[in-house]
C-alpha cells in the first residue's frame, strides 16, 4: 500500500467507469479496481439502446468507454484485478479494499460498482467442464462450438439471445428450459422458433453435465417424472440469469433479500463514505445507460462526502 | 523473448483477446493469430496445450497462459 487514493471504485463496467470520468473531473485521485474492463456490458452483442449509438456491441461500447477515462489518466488509475475483491473494510475514518491476491488499497471514500455475475445451475459436472464446454458467455465463447452440436439452459431473453447469436455458427441447438414456456419477449420467441435446427425442451431440468476432458453429453429428464435421457453435445450454455456480486460485502453494508446493495436516492449505503451504482444495487432498472447515470450520480455524491468531510 | 514464437488463440467475438492484442502492440511482442472461429481444426491444438476451451490462450515459446492474465504477461514480456 504506497498512497491513500481520495476515492476507490470497484468494477469497470458502465456504471465504476462514468463514475471514474465524474471524479477525475472533481479532480479526485482515483482507483478503479476491477476483475474485468466493461463487466457485462462487454458480454453484449448488439445494444441498441444507448443513446448516441443507433447499434453498437457490447465490446465496442466499452472500449470507448475506456478510451474516455483514459483521457483522465493523471487522476484515474484503471488496475485489473484478476483475482476479484475479497473484502472492503474500515480503516479509521478511512477504508480499505483488498483484491483476492492479498493486496491492499486504501482510500477515503469508496463507490461499490461491481455489478452482477451469472448464476450458476448448481448441476454436477458444472464447475468441472467450465471453459471444458461449459459457458456463461454465448457470446464470447460461441465461435468455438461452430458445426457442432450445444445446449443452451434457460428460458428468458437471455437464453433466447444466445440461441440467436449462435444460429448461424452450430449445427443443432437445444433450449432446455425448467419451466412449461419459454419467458422472454414475444419478439424474441418468435425469432428462435423460426430458426431450422433449434429444438425446445420445456419443463426439463438438467441432471447432469459429462465428458472425458471436454463435455460430450448432457444429462436431461422431464419434470412430469419422465426417464433420464442424455443430450450429445459439445456445448453447455448456462443462460439462466445473474447475481449481484455481493458475496464479499455481506456484514459490512446493508444488502436486500436478493443480495443487492441497499441504496438512497443520492447513492449511499448504509455506511456512510460507502456508495453504489449500477446492478449491483437495488435500482430496479439494469440497463447500460442507467447504469451509467447511476455512476455519475455516486461520483458526484461521493466528491460532495470528501468535501465535507475536510 | 525474441527467440520464441508466439501464438495467440482467439474468437472475434472475445474481450480479453482485444486487450492481450494491445498489450502486444505496446510491448511490441511479434505473434501468431490463430483465430479459431475460421480455423476450427486448431481447436483441438489450443485444448491440448492448455486442457481447456476459453480464451485468449496465449502459447509463448510452450509457455501456456490462459485469459488476459496481466502479472504472467508482465514476468515474460514487460520491457
Amino acid at each position: 500500500m504506497s498512497k491513500i487514493y481520495d476515492l476507490i471504485i470497484v468494477g469497470a463496467g458502465p456504471a465504476g467507469m462514468t463514475a471514474g470520468v465524474y471524479a477525475a473531473r472533481k479532480k479526485l485521485k482515483t482507483l478503479i479496481i476491477s476483475k474485468d474492463i466493461g463487466g457485462q456490458a462487454s458480454w453484449s452483442s448488439d445494444i441498441e439502446n444507448y443513446l448516441g449509438f443507433s447499434m453498437i456491441t457490447g465490446p465496442d461500447l466499452v472500449k470507448k468507454f475506456e478510451d474516455h477515462l483514459e483521457e483522465f489518466s493523471e487522476d484515474v488509475e484503471l488496475r485489473v484485478s484478476i483475482s476479484g475483491i475479497n473484502k472492503v473494510s474500515k480503516k479509521g475514518k478511512n477504508f480499505l479494499v483488498e483484491t483476492g491476491d492479498g493486496k491492499k488499497e486504501e482510500a477515503k471514500a469508496i463507490i461499490i460498482a461491481g455489478g452482477k455475475v451469472p448464476r450458476e445451475l448448481g448441476v454436477k459436472g458444472e464447475k468441472e467442464f467450465l471453459n471444458r464446454g461449459v459457458t456463461y458467455c454465448a457470446w464470447c465463447d460461441g465461435p468455438l462450438f461452430k458445426g457442432k452440436d450445444v445446449a443452451i439452459i434457460g428460458g428468458g431473453n437471455s437464453a433466447l439471445d444466445a440461441a440467436l447469436n449462435v444460429s448461424k455458427l452450430v449445427k443443432q441447438i437445444y433450449i432446455v428450459n425448467i419451466t412449461n414456456e419459454l419467458t422472454g419477449d414475444p419478439v424474441m420467441i418468435d425469432k428462435v422458433m423460426d430458426l431450422h435446427h433449434i429444438r425446445i425442451m420445456n419443463n426439463t431440468e438438467i441432471v447432469e453435465i459429462e465428458g472425458d476432458k471436454l463435455v460430450d453429453t448432457l444429462r436431461i429428464k422431464s419434470r412430469d417424472g419422465g426417464l433420464e435421457k442424455d443430450l450429445h453435445v459439445s456445448g453447455v450454455f448456462i443462460e439462466v440469469g445473474s447475481l449481484p456480486a455481493t458475496d464479499y460485502l455481506k456484514g459490512f453494508i446493508k444488502l436486500n433479500k436478493n443480495g443487492e446493495i441497499i441504496i438512497d436516492e443520492l447513492n449511499s449505503t448504509s455506511v456512510p463514505g460507502v456508495f453504489a451504482a449500477g446492478d449491483i444495487t437495488e435500482v430496479v432498472e439494469k440497463q447500460i445507460i442507467t447504469a451509467a447515470g447511476e455512476g455519475a450520480k455516486a461520483a458526484i455524491q461521493a466528491s460532495i462526502y470528501l468535501a465535507k468531510k475536510q | 523473448m525474441a527467440d520464441k514464437k508466439v501464438i495467440l488463440y482467439t474468437t472475434p467475438t472475445c474481450v480479453f483477446c482485444k486487450a492481450v492484442k494491445e498489450y502486444f502492440a505496446d510491448n511490441k511482442v511479434d505473434y501468431e493469430t490463430v483465430d479459431l472461429a475460421e480455423q476450427r481444426d486448431r481447436v483441438q491444438e489450443m485444448v491440448d496445450k492448455s486442457g481447456q476451451m476459453g480464451v485468449p490462450v496465449i502459447d509463448a515459446g510452450g509457455e501456456i497462459i490462459v485469459g488476459f492474465d496481466k502479472p504472467k504477461l508482465d514476468a515474460i514480456f514487460a520491457k
